[in-house]
Parts: C-alpha cells; structure tokens; sequence
C-alpha cells in the first residue's frame, strides 16, 4: 500500500495509524506503541525547518506552557516535566520560544550545534512573565 | 469524568495527556487548528469518533498514504462530516439497543471538526439538521474566518474590512464588505443544549467548555477562534500573541450559551485593550491603517463595545 502515491488513492480507503489491535491507547505513551507505516508519526518535516528551538534545562521552570502551546506536538514532557524537542516533527515556527516565560528556549540556526548553542546561552533579558 | 477533571486542574497536569494527534502533519508551522485539535482531544480519556470536512486540517492530516490521527477519523465532503458524525452516534445507539456492542460500557465521543466555510457556509444545513435531530455529538468550528485550504477567499465568517482574495482590499475597496455572522445566536437558536465559543491561548476555559460540551446529552456547538498565519498575514511564532490580542481587546469574546437561553460571560479581561492594536498586529488590515479607511477603525470598535454590551446584558437578564 505504502507505494501507491496519492494518485492512486482510491474512494473508501483505510490508513491504519498502528499494527495490529489497539486496546487501551489513552494509557500508552507514544515509545511503547506500535505505530504503522500510515502514521504520519513514521515521518519527519525537518526539512522545513530553517531556525530550530533549542532548550537549555536549567533555565527551565517546568511550566508546559511550550507543552500546550506547540502545534506541532514536538514538545516532550514526561511526569509533568519538559523533557526533550521532538526533532522530527518540530516546524520551527517559534511559539514555544515566545511562550516561555523564562530563557529556556531560544530560535538557532537550524545548522548550528546544540552544545554549541549551550556554551553560549544569552543572558536572560527580561523575563517574560504569562498568566493563565 | 473525575478523573480527567482533575488531570486538567492545571497546566502541569494536563501536560501528563498521551496525543492522539500526531506529528508532521502539512498544517503551516503556527498554525492555531492544531492546537485547539490538541485541546479538545486531550480533554478526554475516552474512545473518539472523529470527523473532518474538507478544509486545511482534512487536507493536511490524511495525506495518502499517512493519517495523523490515533483515533477513528473519516473524511467524506466539505459539507457533511457533521452528519458522518451523526450517523455513527445514531448506528452506536441503535447497535447497543439491540445488544451488539463488544464493549457496551465504552461510549465514545463523537466529535466533527470544520472550517468556518464548511461551518458559516456550504456545510450549515447539514449541521443544522444534526442539531434538530438532537444527535449526542460535538461540532466544533474552526474558525480562522476564510477558506484558507483554497487560498484565503472571503467566507460568511470573514469580518468586515478585511482583505481577502476575493474581497480585496484596494484603491476602491476596504476588503470584506459585510458583517461576520453571528454563528453563535444562530446555533444557540436551534435550542441546542450547550454553545461555547473558545480560544486555544485560554486554554483552561477552553478545555472546560470541551469538558461541559462532553457532559451534555445532544448537540454541542464550539466556534473556536483559530488564528492563521498565512490569511491573516503575521509571523509564526505570534499565533498565542495574536489569539491574546483577539480575546483581551474582545474581538473574540469567551462565553457559553446553555439551552438557548442562558448566557453566561466566561472571561472578562482585566486590562481591555483597543481593536485597534489587534487589527493592527494582521496583514490582512494593514490598509485601515490609511487615511482613507481608518474611520473604519472607529466603526469596529464601537461595533466590538455594542457586542460586548449585548452579551454583558443577555447575561444579566437571564433570557
Ligand atoms: C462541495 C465542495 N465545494 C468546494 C470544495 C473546495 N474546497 C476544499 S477546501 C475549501 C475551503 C475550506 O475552507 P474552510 O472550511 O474555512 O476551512 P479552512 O481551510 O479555512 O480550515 C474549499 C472551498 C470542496 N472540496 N467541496
Ligand atoms: S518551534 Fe514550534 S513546532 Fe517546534 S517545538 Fe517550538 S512550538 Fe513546537
Ligand atoms: S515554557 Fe520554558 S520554562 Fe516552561 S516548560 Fe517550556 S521550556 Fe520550560
Ligand atoms: S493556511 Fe492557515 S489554517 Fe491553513 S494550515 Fe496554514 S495556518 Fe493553518
């Protein structure tokens, strides 16, 4: 199926998003399920992408505004912390950055090295304080 | 419901929601449909039947050969993923009368998803019937006031003075010549139990109204104000700095409407801020901005101040 293109598309068609049955998803975190070919979870708009959001942790106060906020579901929070930037599916549209109410996220060339990047984190200019 | 009531408390804890809602989708980077997506989808741990008619979201998170959703989602046409919807609540209750659900006890939620050209315009009189038939089912209205997946012309949903490709601003002309329908007095005037109108930036009244809407037996209509980066003309990274703007200047006003009647306001911004700043933060106004037009500037505010009085009255009266 997954050579066909979209030319080839056919009325009525079913794109399953995981293989096999499925039983008990709102309890099953994205590492532990069995995600098909079909999910667009399989694939990366990296390419898109031309500055990348980096974090630096220890500016991080663990808020999830980036979290709530992310269109594109690239934020990764675990047990109510922020964990890591899902590369693959970040956009780099920048919300995340603008929503942070401390320096803990910032735009970088999509090129340049996140160690990097940490080295030389900016000085905290004025910190952005959000109510919600 | 206890449970996930509790889950969304606060932000910290709503943020422990598995997506069922994926990744590299085609939606532009910004764009607000993803993330009211997000917002109504982990406001429940229950199964979902989800429907989307044409439009950005459709287009954008089934192409062949992927699906961006982790739950049973169809497309079918522009106009009727309303009455998809309605026609699996109505095959659900018919099979669990007749004693033939595997999983009796598992009721899920049915969910349709529309632009506001699907919603405003070419899907209306489906919807409307789903609304009089009283199917147990959510119809939730992204509204980002154009039809955008065909490149920005002007729907019912388009509010006056903006330019759009088919009402375009220009020499002789300030853009969109009519008023934005008033979808909201529309719906709650079908007698339907629960009207809601949201925003994704305040996402705790969102997901409250998303909760209630889930809560009520029958129809549920939410108009949910989704800011598009690319017909409404700013960078990516402002879709929360503009959806701010929208509800704290009450362009967008937050407030339910229960059984037709009983209105209730359900934010009332501390500092008001001027229209002027919010259609000034969006290409698709930037020419009010000339001397030509700016006494339109003036109208919208005292049509913003007109409506925002309305509401503030119709909740006081209790009518
Ligand atoms: C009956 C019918 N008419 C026209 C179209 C072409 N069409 C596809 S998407 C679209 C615009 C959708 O606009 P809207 O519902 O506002 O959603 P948005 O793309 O803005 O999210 C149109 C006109 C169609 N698919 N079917
Ligand atoms: S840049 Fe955009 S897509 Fe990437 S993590 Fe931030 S909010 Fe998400
Ligand atoms: S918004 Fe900033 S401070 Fe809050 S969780 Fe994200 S990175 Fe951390
Ligand atoms: S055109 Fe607008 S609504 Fe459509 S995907 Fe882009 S930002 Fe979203």
């Amino acid at each position: 199926m997954l050579e066909n293109g979209w030319d080839t598309f056919e009325i009525g068609t079913i794109l399953r998003p995981f293989e096999g049955a499925v039983t008990d998803i709102v309890n099953t975190l994205p590492e532990h399920r069995n995600y098909s070919k079909s999910n667009s979870f399989s694939i990366s708009v990296a390419d898109w992408r031309i500055e990348k959001p980096l974090l630096n942790l220890e500016e991080c106060i663990h808020c999830q505004f980036c979290w709530i906020y992310c269109p594109d579901m690239s934020i990764i929070s675990r047990e109510k912390k922020m964990v890591t930037i899902d590369f693959d599916h970040c956009k780099g549209c920048g919300i995340c950055v603008e929503v942070c109410p401390t320096n803990a996220l910032l735009m970088f060339p999509e090129q340049m090295d996140e160690a990097e990047a940490l080295s030389n984190w900016p000085q905290e200019e004025n910190t952005k304080v959000k109510e919600n | 419901m206890t449970q996930i009531k509790a889950k969304t408390k606060n932000l910290k804890n709503f943020s422990t929601s598995t997506e069922r809602f994926e990744g590299s989708n085609l939606l532009c980077p910004g764009c607000a449909h993803s993330i009211i997506v997000r917002e109504v989808l982990n406001a429940t741990d229950d199964n979902l039947i989800l429907a989307a008619s044409t439009g950005c979201l459709e287009v954008c998170t089934a192409v062949y050969p992927h699906t961006s959703w982790d739950a049973s989602w169809i497309h079918i046409g522009f106009e009727n993923g309303s009455s998809a919807v309605a026609g699996a609540e109505a095959m659900h209750k018919a099979l669990k009368k007749k004693g033939r659900l595997k999983q009796p006890e598992r009721t899920p939620k049915f969910v349709a998803f529309g632009g506001d050209g699907a919603t405003y315009d070419i899907g209306f009189q489906w919807i409307s019937g789903c609304f009089e038939r009283g199917h147990d089912m959510m119809y939730v209205c992204l509204d980002n006031e154009v039809y955008a997946n065909t490149g920005g012309q002007r729907s019912s949903s388009t509010p006056i003075g903006a330019s759009a490709t088919t009402s375009p601003a220009g020499r002789t002309s300030y853009g969109e010549k009519r008023n934005k329908k008033d979808i909201m007095a529309i719906m709650a005037a079908h007698g339907a139990p629960y009207v809601a109108q949201v925003a994704p930036n305040k996402w705790k009244d969102m997901v409250k109204k998303i909760q209630t809407g889930f809560a009520t037996e029958g129809p549920v209509f939410i108009n949910a104000m989704s800011a598009c980066t690319t017909e409404w003309k700013f960078a990516p990274e402002d879709t929360i700095a503009i959806s701010d703007l929208a509800t704290e200047s009450l362009v967008f006003p937050l407030y339910e409407i229960i059984d037709g009647t009983e209105l209730n306001i359900t934010y009332r911004p501390k500092n008001v801020i001027p229209v002027r700043d919010y259609l000034g933060a969006q290409g698709r106004f930037k020419h009010l901005f000339s001397k030509q037009y700016e006494y339109l500037i003036d109208e919208w505010q005292s049509r913003v101040d007109a409506k925002w009085e309305y509401l503030q009255r119709r909740e006081e009266a209790r009518v």
